[in-house]
């Protein structure tokens, strides 16, 4: 069934669906439509779960935590704020090896107050042992909560679902709805491996000397290094029981391409047209849009990059005193090729600046006449 | 009325506390009148460190221990989660220190009594962070030594009234209780774990490091500190109906304050001073329970 859904909508769809058994969020701009939403399915039986109603951002983590230990599927979504009051409990619940599956609205962190779009909230908690997953669109977010359950309910990792402020959160688009039956059967019931059960008690994350930790820390990278396999395969299981398929990163025209732009989130759709027009006037220019940025597909992105001669990144982030977090990320990746593309790293669209077409047929002019760039940043769409 | 004390025990040997620990005396009464089908939930305090450390546990139930400031919002959703399992026997019990109680976890604490979440919540009375060294809390006692409230500097400001707090959220119980007086801890623990909806038991919890006192004075300080007035025994249900459950006979806080080195700079004057407080406290609470 098809219909037409802002991106909190689609987000509440997805974790209807998955059957979602406690949530508990805090409102905040954008995020809010989703908590409401979500509160009122719960209300009105529609889904059948415990909707906490908490009293800050950081209890609605903490007490999913504890419902996940329990072994109940949880949700929770925030924006910005609300994620950096979590930072904490992102730790904790990560170190607890607890299968949450969150919504965060990219939304910029203040100060000063802004409400708009801008990739800083999430890119800033990349250390803390979630998966990050990026979206394009609301179909695309839709689709991806129900594969985070199926992703984090096997490598018992946390599942981040992004999704860029305005332009999906409150952007209607058509999306298609799986029918509640073939996901039930995609994603089963959840049966928790391990679980604080009365019957079998144990002491979970009890203090751990340092002749113990650092394997409890190595165990949770070698499940993220799983989790980039998972992910494939239960995109796969979901491209066939369903039709759409998105892979952790996509190549788009790259194969013959001179100078392969990279994006994420919605600055992807608005570069696939653009792209389109400047092949049109035989520039050899290609796609590449990056979804998983944790684990990070390193040699996905390799492959994808190894022809080109000039890779530009678009950044809608930055890290202060060091430059746009895609743009470190792609370069650190390609440190150990042999035959390195010159990166070009563009910090734009911040705090929900428009990325229009126009700049980014600047962004790959300048790229394609420059040997090099100016800077470690280029700093693109500033005011006049 | 007296009450056994049940014989089974949940709380083995081997647990890290030190000599005279009222905290890990505490939670032996509790687990004995909880019974086996609990979890508990811990939040950073000395009994992070008590319960042993990995792997092993010196508790017979399941712990999950958590963040320091989020006992409240944890107790909510490990309840929700067995409600959504049909799970309506296991009691959840949120074990938490003054600091977790009074100070960092006041917010997470008032959101749980706020929508009268159905679990039970201890806080664990040492009177200051003892697991970091002994710093102040707000449950502090006016005067007292810390080492952030130095003798030159005491800390200047009461106890914070958390009972006051808990009964202004109408929650169906609150209680104070010591491990001087078991039968009436074991019978609050049992009168809460029948209850539905949020339950509060605030039990003091001497630390003999932390109030410079010999571990084998804990119990005698604690029936002290009920018997000067300094912590009554009382209960409140819905906010409104206070009981009080002992009624001491003459005896100064300055017997309960002598034995304590946190004490011992203070002067007649100010002992004096204390006194003050405290019978004005008492007279207060006498008012409300009708007394
Ligand atoms: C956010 C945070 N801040 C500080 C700490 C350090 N810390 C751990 S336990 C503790 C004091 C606990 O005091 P209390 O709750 O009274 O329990 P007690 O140790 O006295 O039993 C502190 C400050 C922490 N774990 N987390
Ligand atoms: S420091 Fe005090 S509260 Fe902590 S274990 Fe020792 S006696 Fe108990
Ligand atoms: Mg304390």
């Amino acid at each position: 069934m098809k219909k037409v859904l802002t991106g909190n909508q689609a987000v509440a769809h997805g974790v209807l669906l998955s059957r979602a058994e406690v949530i508990s969020a805090y409102p905040i701009t954008p995020q809010t439509t989703i908590v409401e939403n979500l509160a009122e399915l719960c209300a009105d039986g529609i889904l059948e779960a415990k909707f906490l109603r908490v009293e800050s951002e950081h209890s609605a983590l903490a007490s999913i935590i504890g419902a996940s230990m329990v072994g109940a599927r949880t949700f929770t979504a925030t924006s910005s704020q609300g994620l950096a009051l979590m930072h904490e409990m992102l730790h904790w619940a990560a170190g607890s090896r607890l299968p949450i599956v969150m919504a965060n609205v990219n939304r910029a962190l203040g100060a000063p107050w802004n409400i708009w779009n801008d990739q800083t909230d999430s890119l800033s908690q990349r250390d803390t042992g979630w998966i990050q997953l990026y979206c394009e669109n609301n179909q695309e977010v839709l689709d991806t909560v129900i594969q985070a359950y199926m992703i984090a309910e096997e490598v018992y990792i946390p599942v981040m679902v992004v999704l860029d402020a305005f332009f999906l959160s409150h952007t209607s688009e058509p999306v298609e709805i799986p029918e509640g039956g073939e996901v039930d059967k995609f994603l089963p019931k959840y049966h928790a491996r391990y679980k604080c059960d009365v019957n079998d008690p144990h002491s979970f994350n009890l203090m751990v000397s340092p002749e113990y930790y650092q394997e409890f820390r190595y165990k949770i990278q070698y499940a993220m290094e799983e989790a980039k396999k998972v992910a494939k395969r239960v995109d796969d299981l979901f491209a066939k029981s369903f039709g759409r398929g998105y892979g952790p990163i996509e190549g788009h025209l790259c194969d013959d391409a001179e100078v392969i732009l990279v994006t994420t989130g919605t600055v992807t759709s608005t570069s696939r047209g653009t792209i389109a027009r400047m092949r049109e006037r035989g520039v050899k220019v290609g796609l590449l849009k990056i979804k998983m940025f944790r684990p990070f597909p390193r040699e996905e992105v390799k492959e994808a990059l190894r022809g080109a001669q000039k890779v530009a990144v678009i950044d809608r982030n930055i890290s202060f005193g060091c430059g746009g977090i895609f743009g470190h990320e792609i370069k650190a990746t390609l440190c150990d090729e042999e035959k390195r593309p010159q990166v070009f790293d563009f910090v734009t669209g911040l705090g929900g600046r428009d990325v229009t077409p126009s700049l980014i047929t600047e962004i790959i002019e300048y790229t394609c006449q420059n040997e090099r760039p100016e800077g470690e940043i280029i700093w693109a769409g500033m005011r006049g | 009325m007296r009450i056994e004390i049940p014989g089974e025990e949940y709380m083995v040997s081997g647990h890290l506390a030190c000599p005279g620990c009222g905290a890990a005396l505490s939670m032996r009464f509790a687990l004995k009148a909880l019974g086996g089908k609990i979890i508990v939930v811990l939040p950073a305090c000395c009994w992070s460190i008590i319960a042993g450390p990995f792997p092993y546990s010196s508790l017979k139930v399941p712990i999950v221990h958590v963040a320091f400031e989020t006992g409240g919002a944890t107790g909510a959703g490990v309840k929700a989660a067995l409600e959504m399992q049909g799970d309506t026997e296991t009691t959840v019990v949120v074990w938490a220190g003054d600091g977790g109680t009074f100070d960092i976890g006041l917010q997470s604490l008032s959101g749980a009594a706020e929508r009268n979440d159905d679990f039970i919540y201890v806080c664990y009375d040492n009177e200051a962070y003892m697991n970091t060294g002994m710093q102040r809390s707000s449950a502090t006692p006016y005067l007292s030594w810390t080492t952030t409230t130095p003798a030159n500097q005491p800390k200047e400001n009461p106890k914070k009234d958390i009972m006051e707090i808990m009964a202004a959220h109408r929650i169906p119980y609150a209680a104070t209780a010591t491990i001087a007086y078991p039968e009436d801890f074991i019978r609050k623990l049992q009168q809460a774990n029948s209850t539905r909806g949020f339950k509060f038991i605030h039990v003091l919890s001497p630390c003999p490091p932390g109030w410079r006192i010999d571990p084998e004075l804990s119990i005698k300080i604690s029936r002290l500190a009920v018997q000067s007035k300094i912590f009554p025994l009382y209960e409140v249900e819905g906010g409104e109906k206070y009981t009080m459950n002992f009624e001491p006979k003459g005896i100064l806080v300055d017997e309960y304050i002598r034995l304590q080195g946190r004490f011992s700079h203070l002067s007649e004057g100010e002992i004096e001073l204390i006194q003050e407080n405290v019978d004005k406290e008492w007279n207060r609470l006498r008012k409300k329970a009708g007394g």
